[in-house]
């Protein structure tokens, strides 16, 4: 019981409207990418959020989320380890990319060494060697979105979320990026959540579909 | 062409700039720097020397002063920043950016007077505090001896500015909130594990604090030169530097205007001091804070640190409520002895003879307000207008030109302004008072007008044009109307930064301009708490009328011309 379960969700974005989409029950296995496709503007981002724990003020949600068989729904964000790949890839303006990775290093590598060493050895995988001290504006898209799923990934995260990661890059990058990304995911052996309205992105993914349907 | 009509407007603009700001800054720096070396033919001083330095030297408790200046002033700034920081980040989320603005208001426009002069009447040992509690928790039945207010660490005056200064760096956190993406970062910072408390002090803070370096800076410069607080609730034997040296420059022997005029550059030179040291720390905090954020912590401190601060904050908001409502209680007081938690008489006595003195006081405070306000207000839309036309950004010297006022300390170069005046023959009174005035209040409206202005919509403008409108009717027609909130805010701003100006009222007026903030302040070291409260009372509610004003007049006018409001 290592997956990822959807029970039941429902958003409303304010308690008189109605839902967004219809009930949703969903069950992402370890180590598969399920992509969850829909008509933009249908709430795909506000499910992200929901899922994530960054719901806004304002909505309501019904439903559970479920990790590993654990209850998650109450918990803040922070405590859910559940990363999230944005559709921008916002990396922190104020840090250097490789400070941008040390902040999602997971607390139990200690020592300033070892994580320095654990920075450097994802900047390698990233094709980003030698950017340590890069400012992010620097960056072109591909870089920037490479440098957040590392940084995604050092927070060791339990279930990943990708909200529309590929939608802003250009076609030629895209596909790139994309095998970059089911490369890494895959690896780690955890749930995937894909949220796309791009049928190649589903694809590529090459695990199970699923619409989100209109109300 | 529009382009070199804006750039001939620039020039204008440039050049009142120029004449009206700078030139009496430097003038005034200038006369205050060769009366420092023993210049000052006024006095009959005419030789260059280092006596006004040996004086001042020699003046007791000088060393005291600028200890107090530093410890007031630094302090005062760095837990102000710091707890509106934390502040910032607990309300962020849970309060509209409008919502806020408007509670911060009215703090935002009472006056330091004000402010001061009613937190004196709360925790002084004879104020509201001590008699909430008092007999039947202290046992007090006459007020302790303690000095609260005037404390010689200077506490108070601490406390004083923090209680004007939080509310300041709010709204400028506010804006400042609005330039970068603090949702996105804090969602991303959480999705890495990182509690809502510690990714807004690790993620958003450090994005926030270059947008509001130069407010910071002007608020150190302010903390550390400010008189009118210093006087009311600062230590005053020694006093602050600020304070000592007015009292100097308004001493019967004239023979300390000299070292006072050193000490005005003394001021100076901690200004700029202070603000090295301030840039000295900001780099270690950068490294230290860089340091902290490698390491990867995912703990609940700077949760329990934004309570913390919720909580200090909520007792500054009370504090603040307590003097204003202290000031009113007072002004309607008939008896009231001490340990009573309420007035046993009231009286409107003190509110009933205007033409005695408080009449005259609030229309010399409207006239010189309104005036300044003005006259600012054109000069910031002839700037902002011609930058439009000119089709040319602020250059940051520009930037710089418009803090110049704020950033430099008034005393170092008012008393100077002063003398400079007398010398073309331009002689103390109302109008030297309203320029005066202006040198303070320009800097405030154009800040306040810049970032509406450059937030209107450009294609209102380019529809119009492309209607035939010509530039005039454009600013005209469409701008101003358009504008016509921010317009009234940055107006009311204005006016209560001249309501609340001491120094160059009392030393361009010459004491022949009495307005309600320099009554006030010298009723404040008299006995009587009614006649103060009234001044007080009037000195907070001009500008909160302003502010009102600002906020009802556009729904008004909008209802005038029979558009629905919603």
């Amino acid at each position: 019981m290592s997956g990822l379960v959807l029970e039941v969700v429902s958003i409303r974005p304010g308690a008189a409207a109605q839902p967004l989409f219809a009930p949703l029950d969903l069950t992402v296995a370890a180590g598969s990418i399920t992509t969850l496709m829909g008509a933009s503007g249908i709430g795909k981002s506000t499910l992200v959020d929901f899922v994530g724990g960054h719901l806004a003020a304002g909505f309501e949600a019904t439903g559970r989320v479920l990790l590993g068989g654990r209850d998650v729904t109450r918990l803040p964000a922070e405590a859910r380890r559940i990363g999230i790949l944005f559709q921008d890839a916002l990396l922190f303006p104020h840090l250097s990319v490789g400070d941008n990775l040390s902040f999602g290093l997971a607390q139990r590598i200690g020592g300033r060494r070892a994580r320095r060493i654990a920075v450097e050895a994802a900047l390698d995988q990233a094709g980003l060697g030698g950017f340590h001290d890069r400012d992010p504006a620097t960056l072109s898209g591909g870089q920037r979105a490479r440098a957040a799923l590392m940084r995604t990934l050092m927070a060791d995260p339990a279930a990943l979320l990708l909200d529309e990661p590929f939608s802003k890059l250009d076609p030629a990058l895209r596909s790139e990026l994309r095998e970059f990304v089911f490369d890494h995911v895959r690896a780690r052996a955890i749930p995937v959540l894909l949220v796309s309205h791009d049928r190649e992105d589903a694809s590529a993914a090459g695990g199970p579909v699923v619409l989100l349907a209109e109300r | 062409m529009t382009a070199a009509d804006g750039r001939w407007m620039r020039l204008c603009v440039l050049g009142i700039v120029l004449a009206g700001l700078v030139l009496p800054i430097v003038t005034g720096l200038w006369q205050t720097g060769r009366a420092a070396f023993g210049h000052l033919p006024a006095v009959g001083a005419v030789s260059i020397s280092l006596d006004p330095w040996r004086a001042l030297a020699a003046l007791p408790g000088l060393w005291r002063s600028v200890a107090l200046s530093l410890w007031t002033g630094v302090g005062s700034t760095a837990l102000s920043l710091l707890l509106a920081l934390a502040l910032a980040g607990v309300l962020n989320g849970r309060l509209s950016a409008g919502r806020t603005a408007r509670l911060l208001a009215p703090a935002l426009a009472a006056p330091h007077a004000a402010v001061a002069i009613g937190l004196a009447y709360v925790i002084a040992p004879s104020g509201w505090i001590a008699r909430l509690l008092s007999p039947w928790a202290t046992g007090w039945q006459v007020p302790p001896d303690v000095a609260i207010v005037h404390d010689t660490a200077g506490l108070s005056l601490i406390l004083g500015l923090m209680v004007k200064e939080v509310p300041f760096f709010l709204l400028v956190l506010l804006s400042a909130q609005g330039q970068i993406a603090v949702r996105a970062s804090l969602a991303a910072g959480r999705a890495l594990g990182y509690g809502a408390g510690t990714a807004w002090w690790k993620l958003v803070v450090p994005q926030l604090y270059p947008l509001i370096r130069l407010p910071v800076f002007v608020v150190l410069s302010f903390a550390l030169s400010v008189v009118d607080m210093a006087m009311l609730l600062g230590p005053s034997n020694p006093p602050t530097l600020a304070v000592a040296m007015t009292r100097w420059f308004l001493a019967a022997e004239t023979r300390l205007i000299l070292p006072a005029s050193a000490a005005a550059f003394l001021l100076s030179g901690l200004v700029a001091a202070a603000i090295a040291l301030w840039l000295a720390g900001e780099r270690a905090v950068a490294a230290l804070g860089r340091v902290w954020l490698r390491r990867g912590r995912r703990g609940r401190v700077a949760e329990r640190g934004l309570v913390l601060a919720g909580a200090v904050g909520a007792v500054l908001a009370a504090l603040a409520a307590a003097a204003l409502a202290s000031l009113l209680v007072w002004s309607v007081a008939w008896r009231w002895s001490f340990p009573d938690a309420w007035p046993e008489s009231w009286s409107l006595g003190a509110w009933m003879r205007p033409a005695a003195g408080w009449g005259p006081a609030v229309v010399e405070t409207a006239r010189t307000g309104v005036v300044a306000t003005l006259l600012s207000l054109a000069l910031a839309i002839a700037w902002l207008e011609s930058e439009d036309r000119a089709g040319l950004g602020r250059a940051r010297w520009a930037e710089a030109l418009i803090y110049l006022p704020l950033i430099v300390p008034q005393i170092a170069f008012l008393f100077g302004l002063s003398i400079a005046l007398l010398g073309v023959g331009l002689p103390a009174g109302a109008p030297a008072v309203i320029w005066g005035h202006a040198l303070f209040v320009f800097p405030y409206v154009m800040i306040a007008l810049s970032e509406s202005w450059r937030a209107l919509d450009p294609r209102l403008v380019r529809s119009a044009a492309a209607l035939g409108a010509g530039p005039w009717r454009r600013l005209v027609a469409v701008k101003l109307p358009v504008l016509s909130r921010p317009i009234l805010t940055a107006a009311a701003i204005g006016f209560a930064v001249s309501v609340a100006q001491y120094l160059p009222t009392l030393f361009l007026g010459a004491g022949r301009v009495a307005t309600l903030t320099t009554e006030a302040v010298t009723l404040a070291s008299g006995s009587d708490r009614r006649i103060t409260g009234v001044y007080a009372v009037l000195q907070a509610a001009l500008p909160f009328a302003a502010y009102l004003l600002a906020l009802l007049l556009p729904a008004a006018m909008r209802r005038r011309r029979g558009l629905a409001a919603s």
